[in-house]
C-alpha cells in the first residue's frame, strides 16, 4: 500500500518543485540530471541484458545534430526534426545491430563493434565541419523568448517540466519491459541463445527490438539536450567519452533497478559540478579519471550499483518472512 | 508425420550425417541410438533448426521445414530437449517453462503460457510454485525442467536428446516411463536419442541405429538388437555403458 501512494506523491512533489523553489542554477542542474537520467535509463534497457553498447554516444549525437542541422539549414521545426532524428538513429541501430545479432556477435565483440559506431559518428561530425561546426560545436539558431514551434524556451520551468515528463516516460518504458515476457526472453538470450531459440524465442528479433527502442530513446535525449542547452559539441553529446559515461553512471547507480540510472546521473553530474566549482579549469578531465577508478571499484565490489545494493539490503527482510512462515 | 529424405550434413571436409532417410508415424516412439559421434545429435540439430542440412529434405506434416529458423520450427510443433540441460538460471523454474509456453506455442498469450506451464510442470512432477529457483534442482530435476520446457511449447513431435545421461537406474526407469506417459496421455510423437540401449528398448516402438553418420539398421527393438551389424558396432559401446552405469551405482 505504501508503494502505491509513494509514486504519485513523489511525482506530484517533483511537478510542484519549480513553482516553489526557483533558484535557476539548481533548476539547471535538475534539468540536466533528468535529461541524462533518461539517456542512462535508455542505455540500461539493453545493458541489463548483457548487451553492452558503447555506441550510445553515437545515437545521442545523431539525435542532437540531425535536429539542429534540420532547423538551421532547412528551417524544419524540431517537432518534425526530432522524429526524423529518431528515425535516423533507429535506422543506424538496425544497420549496426542486425548483422551483429544475425551472425552472433555478442559480449566483448558486440561492445567493440558499437564502440566503432561511436567513433564513426564523432568522425563524421568533425569531418563535416562546414555544416556541423566540427569540434568547435554547433548552435541552433535562436528565436526570441518562448517559441513552441522552435521548441525554445527562456523559462527554465518549462524545460524542467518537459525533462520531467520524458524522464517519467523512460521509467515507464523500463517498467513495461521489466513486466513483459520480453524480459524473460532477453534474460534467457543473455544466458544461452540456442536454448532460448529452442524455447521458441526469435532471438534476433527480440535483441533487435530492445536495441532499437534503446537507440530511439537515447536519440531523443540527445535532441532534448540540444534544444535545452542550445549548444552541442561532439564531446558533450557524441563519441566514446559519452558512451563510457553512460556505462559508468548506470553501473554506479544500479543496472538492474529502475531508478539505478537516475541515481547514477545524480552522482556523475554532482561529481562533475563539484570538481568544476572547487577546482575550476585545473580539474578539466578529472571527472573522467575519477569515473574510471570508480568504475573499476564498482564492478569489483558493488556490481549491483549503489541503489541496487541498497534495495537488496532492504528487501532481504520482508522477502525472507513468507519463506519462514510457510512450513508453520 | 515426419519424413526425412537423403539428409546430409558436412562440417568442412567431415561428413557428420550422410544420406539418412527415415519416417516417423503419428503417435509412435522412435528410438535413435548409436555410439558417440554417430550423428544422432547432428540429426536433432537439423530437425530443430539449430543449423540447416547440407542436403536433403525434412517434411513435417507435409511441408518442408529444412533450414527454417528454430523458433519457426517450434511454432510448427516440434519441441526439443538438450543433451545437457540448459536451464535459464536467472529465471525461476516456473518462468523458464512459462517462457517456453509464451513463445513456443506461437500464441504470445500470457494466460495460455501460464496454463501450458502449469500442465507441463505437473506432468513431469516439478512444483508449480512460481517462486522456486532453478538452483535448487539436482540432475534429475534439471532433466525434468528441460522436458517441461519442451512440453510447454505444445509440441506434436518431441525430440528428446539423451535424456538419461547422469541419472541412476531408478531415475532412468522413471524417465523412460515419463516419455511413454507423455506419448500415451498427451498423444505426442517422440524421437528419443539415447546412448543406453537397455532402458530405451523397453519403451520404444521402433529403433533406428546410426554409425559414422549412416543408418545401419532400423526396425522393431527385438529385431534390431539381434541384427549382426548392430551387435558389431554397438555391443562394445553397450558394454561400456553397462560398466559406466555400474560405476555410477558404486558411487
Amino acid at each position: 500500500m505504501n508503494q502505491r501512494y509513494a509514486w504519485p506523491i513523489a511525482v506530484a512533489a517533483l511537478i510542484a518543485l519549480p513553482f516553489v523553489y526557483r533558484d535557476p542554477y539548481h533548476l539547471h542542474i535538475l534539468i540536466l540530471i533528468l535529461i541524462w537520467s533518461f539517456a542512462y535509463t535508455s542505455w540500461s534497457l539493453m545493458g541489463r541484458f548483457g548487451l553492452v553498447s558503447l555506441g550510445h554516444g553515437g545515437f545521442m549525437g545523431v539525435g542532437a545534430y540531425v535536429t539542429a542541422l534540420l532547423w538551421n539549414h532547412l528551417g524544419l521545426s524540431p517537432w518534425i526534426g526530432i522524429p526524423i532524428a529518431l528515425v535516423s538513429a533507429g535506422a543506424l541501430a538496425l544497420v549496426v545491430a542486425y548483422p551483429c545479432f544475425r551472425f552472433r556477435i555478442t559480449g566483448h565483440y558486440f561492445a567493440l563493434v558499437t564502440l566503432a559506431l561511436s567513433g564513426i559518428v564523432l568522425q563524421v561530425i568533425t569531418a563535416t565541419r562546414d555544416y556541423t561546426g566540427g569540434s568547435l560545436g554547433y548552435t541552433p539558431e535562436r528565436t526570441k523568448g518562448n517559441n513552441i514551434v522552435a521548441l525554445q524556451f527562456d523559462d527554465k520551468i518549462v524545460w524542467y517540466l518537459i525533462a520531467l515528463a520524458v524522464w517519467l516516460a523512460g521509467l515507464l518504458i523500463w517498467h513495461v519491459v521489466d513486466r513483459s515476457m520480453s524480459r524473460y526472453a532477453m534474460e534467457a538470450i543473455s544466458e544461452d541463445e540456442d536454448a532460448a531459440a529452442a524455447a521458441g524465442v526469435n532471438v534476433t528479433f527480440e535483441k533487435l527490438r530492445i536495441t532499437v527502442i534503446s537507440a530511439l530513446m537515447t536519440a531523443l535525449a540527445g535532441a532534448l539536450y540540444c534544444q535545452y542547452q542550445m549548444f552541442i559539441s561532439p564531446d558533450t553529446v557524441s563519441g566514446i567519452a559519452v558512451s563510457l559515461q553512460m556505462v559508468f553512471a548506470v553501473v554506479v547507480g544500479g543496472i538492474y533497478v529502475a531508478l539505478g540510472p537516475t541515481v547514477g546521473a545524480i552522482i556523475t553530474l554532482l561529481l562533475a559540478e563539484f570538481l568544476r566549482i572547487f577546482f575550476g579549469t585545473k580539474a578539466v578531465g578529472w571527472d573522467n579519471l575519477v569515473y574510471g577508478v570508480l568504475l573499476v571499484l564498482f564492478i569489483i565490489f558493488l556490481p549491483k550499483g549503489i541503489l541496487g545494493s541498497i534495495l537488496e539490503r532492504v528487501k532481504v527482510g520482508p522477502a525472507k518472512a513468507p519463506v519462514v512462515k510457510k512450513p508453520a | 508425420m515426419l519424413v526425412v529424405e537423403g539428409l546430409v550434413k558436412r562440417f568442412g571436409g567431415f561428413t557428420a550425417v550422410s544420406n539418412v532417410s527415415f519416417k516417423v508415424d503419428q503417435g509412435e516412439i522412435l528410438g535413435l541410438i548409436g555410439p558417440n559421434g554417430s550423428g544422432k545429435s547432428t540429426i536433432f540439430n537439423m530437425l530443430s533448426g539449430t543449423f540447416p542440412p547440407s542436403a536433403g529434405s525434412i517434411k513435417f506434416e507435409g511441408s518442408e521445414i529444412a533450414g527454417l529458423a528454430p523458433h519457426r520450427i517450434i511454432n510448427r510443433g516440434i519441441g526439443r530437449t538438450f543433451q545437457i540441460p540448459r536451464p535459464f538460471r536467472r529465471l525461476t523454474i516456473f518462468e523458464n517453462v512459462e517462457l517456453a509456453g509464451f513463445y513456443g506455442q506461437g500464441s504470445h498469450s500470457r494466460a495460455k503460457a501460464d496454463e501450458a506451464a502449469e500442465k507441463a510442470l505437473a506432468m513431469v512432477g516439478l512444483p508449480t510454485d512460481r517462486r522456486a529457483p532453478v538452483d535448487g534442482l539436482g540432475a534429475a530435476g534439471l532433466k525434468k525442467l528441460e522436458l517441461a520446457k519442451a512440453l510447454a511449447t505444445s509440441p506434436k513431435l518431441l525430440l528428446a536428446d539423451e535424456s538419461l545421461g547422469g541419472l541412476d537406474e531408478a531415475e532412468m526407469d522413471q524417465a523412460a516411463d515419463m516419455l511413454r506417459k507423455i506419448r500415451d496421455e498427451l498423444g505426442i510423437t517422440i524421437i528419443w536419442v539415447e546412448h543406453i540401449m537397455g532402458v530405451l528398448m523397453r519403451v520404444v516402438d521402433r529403433v533406428m541405429v546410426l554409425d559414422h553418420g549412416e543408418k545401419i539398421s532400423e526396425g522393431l527393438p527385438s529385431a534390431v538388437s539381434s541384427d549382426p551389424k548392430v551387435i558389431e558396432v554397438y555391443l562394445g559401446t553397450d558394454a561400456d555403458a553397462t560398466q559406466a552405469a555400474a560405476a555410477e551405482k558404486r558411487r
